[in-house]
């Protein structure tokens, strides 16, 4: 065993003993208990904002970015540790961020010195809430349809269109976008660009799902103005950027299919009892479940060594999404009628069938399991089109 | 450790890859069918198992062996899986030796399993679903036991020149290691779906030394364990195989197989299933590596990882050669076609050391519901 990384896990075990509230070791009850941090950051409890404030200040919420950009400039190793760590001790999550699952890699890979610098250090300390304008009302699978325009004029472009299906844009402080730079090419007329959503021109309309909760919302752009300094990558290539960034949210979203950190509640729902079909299923849907959690050991060991396919995000976004959608239908069943309160104190304010109808979403955004299949089947399998 | 296959380890895979695909593909075991043999095995390939060091796999250097982990094994099981071998690998290299390792019965059989000449094999099930149940007695007689029930779904049963036994004996469970010339004891070998052998075994006062018991007396279950987990990770190794030679077999006919004047690879109902079968196949193959690796490293998570992989290859597995059929279309249902093979003996292997179903069981049980 090593033995400069056996100290680091001592000290990191230490630390976070020492530093993780206690509060931020229990089970999330729900969407509302995340820290999203931003400009005006929303903390159900108080413990939330101490503990990214510490994790942010020691570059541990970005434990692998280097350190000149905000992140903890650790290897694949240390952050493997303190992963560990951080699941045995059940600490939640310390940010929620867009910034760091997904503007943050591509950043790292196409922006300038400058754009890392302004925007990095402020993604890792949970200062800056980022959302994505990529969809549109008529390029959702077909994203490279997208129309949203920015017109050249100068220094800056003169952005119009609009956006939809944009995470929590009533909330985020900027936005990182795909726009229409030139129309006489598909995916080669589009630009990565990132701006201010408190610039004149931009308005939001929240989206009311069937879960009841809104996170979704309709994005306008009217006229506004986007330095040309904002732009990531070359104008026009901002379809690598597209690219390269859904491979990451795909990552993230794939890691939904696992139990979330410390006791799994299907399994608590199973112990209480339930009857013997039902408890089949739950344990066949934990074969699978906890050889997804391998799968996903194994995908991220692999990136970190170069050696995952460039396609395996999609497979790993396709079955994550299918388990957890699963995984909540169980829950449902093994709740009974008392999942079905939708505004009680006692049900956590519907906590288990908002969060059931929640996942529905899981199989759509990001790109639908259609979308992963076909990916899957070409660019792994080399089926032909 | 990193989820993958060190070089090494990679190196090892093409090895047995290149070696079991030359010497024992799949027209091996067809011609073996073919001339009803009555090994269900070929005694000169064990040998050329054995020249290659690897019946040695996981006998400990000091006894002569390659002193490997669960991981390598598991590497050339794969590759018996997907070229449907038939081979007393997984009985006798895997499960009998983890079990004798560490034991005095190491020091007369590894030279034996390291020559290719000793085959074991393993005598648990008493019924045709594999359960915890030894109804078999070992009662004592003289400085020994007698052995009184009977076995079944026993492979290579019938020419093993080892057999090991598990009895309940007055106080718990006995591991014992019966040679096959023992007076009473009856091989009566079946063919099975795959064409392998597997023997139905009568102890009638089967009269054993005192020597022949693995460990302690009414201590085997911690013998039996081990064996088990090797055999379960290793039978989830060689299914991964058989689930993955399917695959790879399907999506290449996929390629040429012309229908509409397409390729029907390019239809997207069939390449949203392929896509699909690939997943589970992935996610199969690493809780395989997982469980390998917990095996080997002493873990104590390593008997959930275990069941996990021998559930899990299971169902992927299935998917794998269901689709195979099926895609394949009516030449897929032909003996001529190879793909009919892939389904008997992922069936096979799916019940040996328990299916999915019971492992999903025991997972049930272990997380106290």
């Amino acid at each position: 065993m090593d033995i400069d990384l056996e100290t680091f896990r001592a000290e990191t075990r230490a630390w976070l003993e020492e530093n993780c509230p206690p509060a931020m070791r229990t089970p999330m009850r729900s969407e509302k208990d995340a820290t999203w941090g931003g400009r005006n950051p929303v903390f159900a409890h108080p413990d939330q904002k101490l503990w990214m404030d510490r994790m942010g200040a020691r570059g541990w919420t970005v434990p692998d970015w280097p350190s000149e950009y905000g992140g903890g400039g650790l290897s694949p190793a240390e952050t493997k540790i303190l992963r560990e760590e951080m699941a045995r001790l059940k600490c939640r999550n310390p940010l929620n961020s867009f910034g760091i699952s997904m503007l943050g890699p591509a950043l790292l890979k196409y922006g300038t010195e400058a754009q890392k610098l302004e925007h990095l250090p402020r993604i890792a300390r949970g200062e800056m809430r980022w959302c994505q304008g990529y969809s549109e009302p008529n390029a959702g699978s077909d994203l490279a349809g997208l129309q949203a325009s920015a017109e050249d004029a100068g220094d800056h472009y003169i952005v119009n269109g609009q956006k939809v299906w944009t995470s929590y844009a009533d909330q985020a402080d900027w936005i990182f976008c795909l726009v229409r730079t030139d129309k006489t090419s598909k995916q080669g007329g589009i630009s990565f660009v990132l701006f201010d959503m408190a610039s004149e021109g931009v308005s939001t309309k929240p989206i009311l799902l069937i879960s009841g909760n809104s996170p979704f919302c309709e994005t306008f752009f009217d006229n506004v103005k986007v330095p040309k300094a904002n732009r990531v990558h070359d104008e026009n290539k901002g379809w690598d950027v597209a690219k390269y960034l859904l491979g990451h949210e795909r990552e993230m979203i794939s890691g939904m299919g696992l139990a979330s950190r410390g006791e799994d509640p299907l399994i608590e729902s199973a112990r209480r009892g339930v009857d013997p079909i039902l408890r089949a299923q739950i344990a066949l849907f934990e074969v699978r479940s906890k050889a997804f959690s391998a799968m996903s050991e194994r995908f991220i060991d692999e990136l970190k060594a170069g050696r995952a396919h460039p396609a395996q995000p999609s497979m790993m976004k396709y079955y994550g999404t299918e388990l957890n959608k699963a995984r909540h239908e169980l829950l449902m069943a093994a709740g009974g009628s008392d999942t079905l309160e939708w505004e009680s104190e006692a049900s956590n304010h519907g906590a288990a069938p908002r969060a059931w109808l929640r996942t529905k979403a899981n199989s759509i955004e990001g790109g639908t399991s259609e979308i992963q299949l076909n990916i899957i089947a070409k660019r792994i399998l080399d089926l032909p089109s | 450790m990193p989820l993958y296959l060190t070089d090494e380890q990679q190196m090892l895979r093409d090895t047995a890859r290149d070696f079991v695909a030359e010497h024992a593909p799949i027209s091996h075991m067809r011609s073996l069918r073919d001339a009803n043999d009555a090994t269900g095995f070929s005694r000169e390939l064990w040998k050329q198992f054995a020249e290659l060091g690897l019946t040695g796999i996981l006998i400990p250097e000091a006894d002569n062996g390659l002193g490997l982990g669960h991981v390598e094994a598991g590497v050339v099981l794969e590759e018996i899986g997907r070229n449907l071998s038939p081979s007393p690998f997984l009985t006798t290299a895997v499960a009998a030796v983890e079990a004798l390792k560490g034991s005095p019965h190491a020091v007369r059989w590894f030279p034996g399993i390291l020559a290719g000449e000793t085959v074991v094999a393993v005598a648990i099930d008493e019924r045709g679903k594999h359960d915890g149940k030894i109804a078999m007695k070992a009662e004592r007689a003289g400085n020994g036991f007698r052995l009184t029930g009977a076995k079944q779904f026993v492979a290579h049963g019938h020419v093993a020149d080892l057999l090991l036994v598990a009895a309940a004996t007055d106080h718990g469970t006995t591991l014992f290691a019966v040679p096959t010339d023992a007076k009473g004891l009856t091989a009566d070998p079946q063919r099975l779906a795959d064409s392998s052998l597997a023997a139905r075994l009568s102890f009638d006062g089967v009269e054993v030394d005192a020597d022949a018991v693995v460990g302690e007396v009414d201590q085997g279950d911690g013998h039996l364990a081990r064996l088990l987990s090797a055999g379960r990770t290793g039978a989830s190794a060689e299914l991964l195989g058989v689930g993955g030679g399917a695959m790879d077999m399907t999506i290449a006919y996929l390629k040429e197989r012309k229908q509409f004047g397409q390729v029907i690879g390019s239809f997207q109902a069939l390449q949203h299933r392929a896509a699909h079968l690939y997943s589970e196949m992935e996610v199969a193959r690493a809780a395989v590596l997982k469980a390998q690796q917990l095996l080997d490293a002493g873990d104590e998570r390593a008997a959930n990882a275990v069941s996990v992989a021998k559930a899990m290859t299971g169902l992927a597995t299935s998917l794998a050669v269901q689709e195979g059929i099926q895609m394949h279309g009516g030449i897929g249902m032909t003996d001529e076609y190879d793909i009919g093979f892939y389904m008997k003996r992922a069936r096979v292997l799916a019940e040996l050391f328990g299916d999915t179903n019971f492992h999903a069981d025991a997972l049930a049980q272990a997380a106290g519901y």
